[in-house]
């Protein structure tokens, strides 16, 4: 397939600590294509930030890639070192994350920032560039563009800042974008405003974006495929219509009708018994199974099986049995 | 009987004016911020009310007036016929305060992490020199949880555990009217379920009344009775819960739930609201969402709309029909 903008298989994670060495990540595959969008869904704590993290090239030691392959637009880029792979991240992957001040420097005009990312990325000239930075301003919904090339993120609202780091990310054109809840720390209009503006420049350009979230409504709305992440894992992979309306595995099952939407006013929601385990409490076998309906023996003693990009939806022995 | 609680005219300003001493050289004026403003609603025994708006509506700071962390600037609160302002008998207005708890936000800073969970959660009682024996094994068991964790301490429990040991010590004061400030949102979709679910099974068993504050409407949707909608600082709607989802009758109310992600909005394309909340120092003349209405009129920039009954419930809108 050529429009495979990003192809991570059997990604591991692996943190050492003194209670062992982690895996937040574990054997994780999936696959984004030019101008879809991709939403990772997942309790806290399951590892989608570190999933994003890994695909940029940002882990935090001592969190490191252990094993697999991280693909961008055919060339493998996990085996990188520093200087290309920051070359990579600012050219062909832009990044969006939950605050958007951690990626804008607050001493310099956004103006500034933008020209200079355009700059060390593009070949275009100085004059070239500002007019790029105004046009893409615009693109983004800043009123009076021209004007606030000169205001400092500080004079910008929550909402306006994550409109600039928008901006910011995709003012080299990159072939695939990064979004770690983009919208959690925003109002539901703002968060709207946002949304539909991700999903125009996906659609225009064809980037292909990961968009992170915990919000199913979001990824309802979004995304065009959808990977649940449990404890490290994935638990299902699959187009966003069919994992939310005809979920496979049990966790999905009992999450989506865990959700008020699902009991319709008044009526009791379901309930998933306990909660997902720490890494350093990892039970044997599945990791769903002490809260699974319909764990059996095998579930108690063999992990789920590893779902590959292109494999089954459910990394469950007994996907679908339960029913929806 | 009268309803649980009475709230009139509710007004609260914060001074968030620099230091006099900047001011005087920067020439800068006061600065007053009206974080409620001239709010009235009424929740009914036995029901859930739940306050929604976006961030800095003013949906905290109502719930801390009402359980009495913050007094108002202005208007009157009754609990239970009690107005604690205007109340000269002290021991009336203690016995209605213990009556009134509430759950917040974060479980995690809630707790004491120094404290045994038992004697976290009979705290309300003793505190008041009340006999506390076995009372907290027996709350536990009743939000879910083992009576054996009383001897264990709050890091040792998840999330919704620790949320359902906030409930548990709520519980303990016997109270009338439980205030929940966003009581979910810290915690993960399918531990949520647990929680709400929990809440619902205490109302009917304790006949208890919720002011259920919160931004999330499908929460709303499921779990109130009366909705009142927030914004600036303002009441600007307040129906039933089935009409308030059924027929906004507020611009802003519709815009919210246009706005709101749907789980079955499968490729939904939502005309994004125009504009952002305003600044609530120099909040708008008139209506407050005048600038973002799509319906404004003139009258709307100048005069503010007062709460009027239209169909079920009331709303701040002079074009509301
Ligand atoms: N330095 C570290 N040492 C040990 N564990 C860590 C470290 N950093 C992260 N973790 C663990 O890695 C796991 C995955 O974290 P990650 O941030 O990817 O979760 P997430 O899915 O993004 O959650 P959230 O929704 O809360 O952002 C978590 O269980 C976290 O506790
Ligand atoms: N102690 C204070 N001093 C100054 N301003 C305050 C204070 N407490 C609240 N405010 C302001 O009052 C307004 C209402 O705040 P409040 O916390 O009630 O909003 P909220 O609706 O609970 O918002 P959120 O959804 O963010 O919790 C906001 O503009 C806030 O900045
Ligand atoms: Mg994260
Ligand atoms: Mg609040």
């Amino acid at each position: 397939m050529t429009d495979t903008v990003l192809k991570v298989v059997n990604l591991t994670v692996k943190i050492p600590t003194r209670q062992g060495v982690l895996r937040p990540v574990d054997k994780l595959s999936l696959e984004i294509a030019k101008g879809k969008i991709l939403g990772v869904v997942g309790e806290s704590g399951a590892g989608k930030s570190m999933t994003g993290n890994a695909v940029i090239g940002l882990l935090d030691p001592p969190a490191h890639i252990s094993g697999g392959e991280i693909w961008l637009n055919g060339k493998r880029i996990d085996t990188l070192t520093r200087e290309p792979m920051r070359a990579v991240r600012g050219k062909q992957i832009g990044m969006v994350f939950q605050d958007p001040l951690t990626s804008l420097n607050p001493l310099l005009p956004i103006g500034d920032q933008l020209t200079e990312t355009m700059l060390e990325h593009l070949d275009i000239s100085a004059s070239e560039a500002e007019k790029r930075a105004i046009a893409a301003l615009e693109e983004v919904g800043i009123p009076g563009a021209a004007e606030r090339i000169k205001s400092y993120p500080h004079e910008f609202s929550g909402g306006m800042r994550q409109r600039v780091v928008i901006a910011l990310a995709l003012c080299a054109e990159p072939s695939l974008v990064v979004a770690d809840e983009p919208t959690t720390a925003l109002d539901v209009s703002v968060q709207a405003q946002i949304i539909a503006l991700l999903k125009r420049l996906c659609a225009e350009r064809g980037t292909a974006i990961m968009l992170i979230t915990h919000d199913m409504g979001v990824i309802a709305e979004t995304a065009d495929d959808v990977a649940v992440m449990y404890a490290g894992r994935m638990a299902e992979l699959g187009p966003v219509r069919d994992v939310l309306t005809r979920p496979t595995h049990p966790y999905t099952q009992g999450l989506m009708a865990s959700t008020p939407l699902a009991a319709k006013g008044g009526k009791r929601l379901n309930q998933i018994p306990g909660a997902m385990p720490r890494l350093t409490e990892l039970p044997a076998g599945c990791a769903f199974h002490p809260r699974c309906p319909i764990a059996k023996d095998k579930c108690r003693a063999d992990p789920a099986p590893t779902l590959g990009a292109g494999d089954g939806r459910a990394a469950c022995w007994f996907a679908g049995e339960a029913g929806p | 009987m009268s309803d649980l609680v009475e709230v009139k005219n509710l007004v609260r300003d914060f001074d968030v004016s620099a230091p006099w001493l900047n001011r005087v050289l920067e020439r800068k004026p006061k600065a007053i911020l009206q974080a409620v403003s001239n709010v009235s609603f009424n929740i009914a025994r036995n029901s859930v009310y739940a306050l929604v708006g976006e961030s800095g509506s003013g949906k905290s700071t109502i719930g801390k007036i009402i359980v009495g962390l913050l007094p108002p600037t202005a208007g009157t609160i009754k609990i239970d016929g009690i107005d604690p302002a205007h109340e000269p008998d002290k021991a009336k207005i203690a016995a209605m305060q213990v009556g009134i708890q509430m759950i917040f936000q974060d479980p995690y800073a809630s707790l004491n992490p120094r404290w045994k969970v038992g004697d976290i959660i009979a705290e309300p009682v003793t505190a008041r020199g009340g006999k506390a024996d076995g009372l907290a094994q027996k709350l536990l068991e009743q939000v879910g949880l083992s009576g054996a964790d009383v001897n264990k301490y709050p890091h040792e429990f998840s999330g919704g555990q620790r949320q359902r040991i906030c409930i548990a010590r709520a519980l303990a004061a016997e109270p009338k009217l439980i205030v929940c400030d966003e009581p979910t949102s810290a915690l993960d979709v399918s531990v949520q379920a647990q929680v709400l679910n929990l809440m619902s099974d205490l109302r009917e068993e304790f006949g208890l009344t919720y002011l259920f504050i919160s931004h999330d409407l499908t929460i709303v949707q499921h779990m109130a009775d009366t909705v009142g909608v927030l914004y600036l600082g303002r009441l600007i709607e307040e129906a039933p819960r089935e009409a308030l989802f059924a027929d906004p009758k507020h611009p802003y109310t519709k815009m919210l739930l246009e706005a709101a992600p749907k789980l079955d909005g499968f490729g939904r394309e939502v005309e994004p609201p125009k504009g952002e909340i305003p600044d609530p120092i120099h909040p708008p003349t008139g209506c407050a969402y005048h600038p973002r209405c799509p319906i404004a009129v003139d009258r709307c920039t100048k005069e503010r709309p007062e709460m009027e009954q239209k169909g079920k419930g009331r709303v701040a809108c002079f074009l509301a029909v």
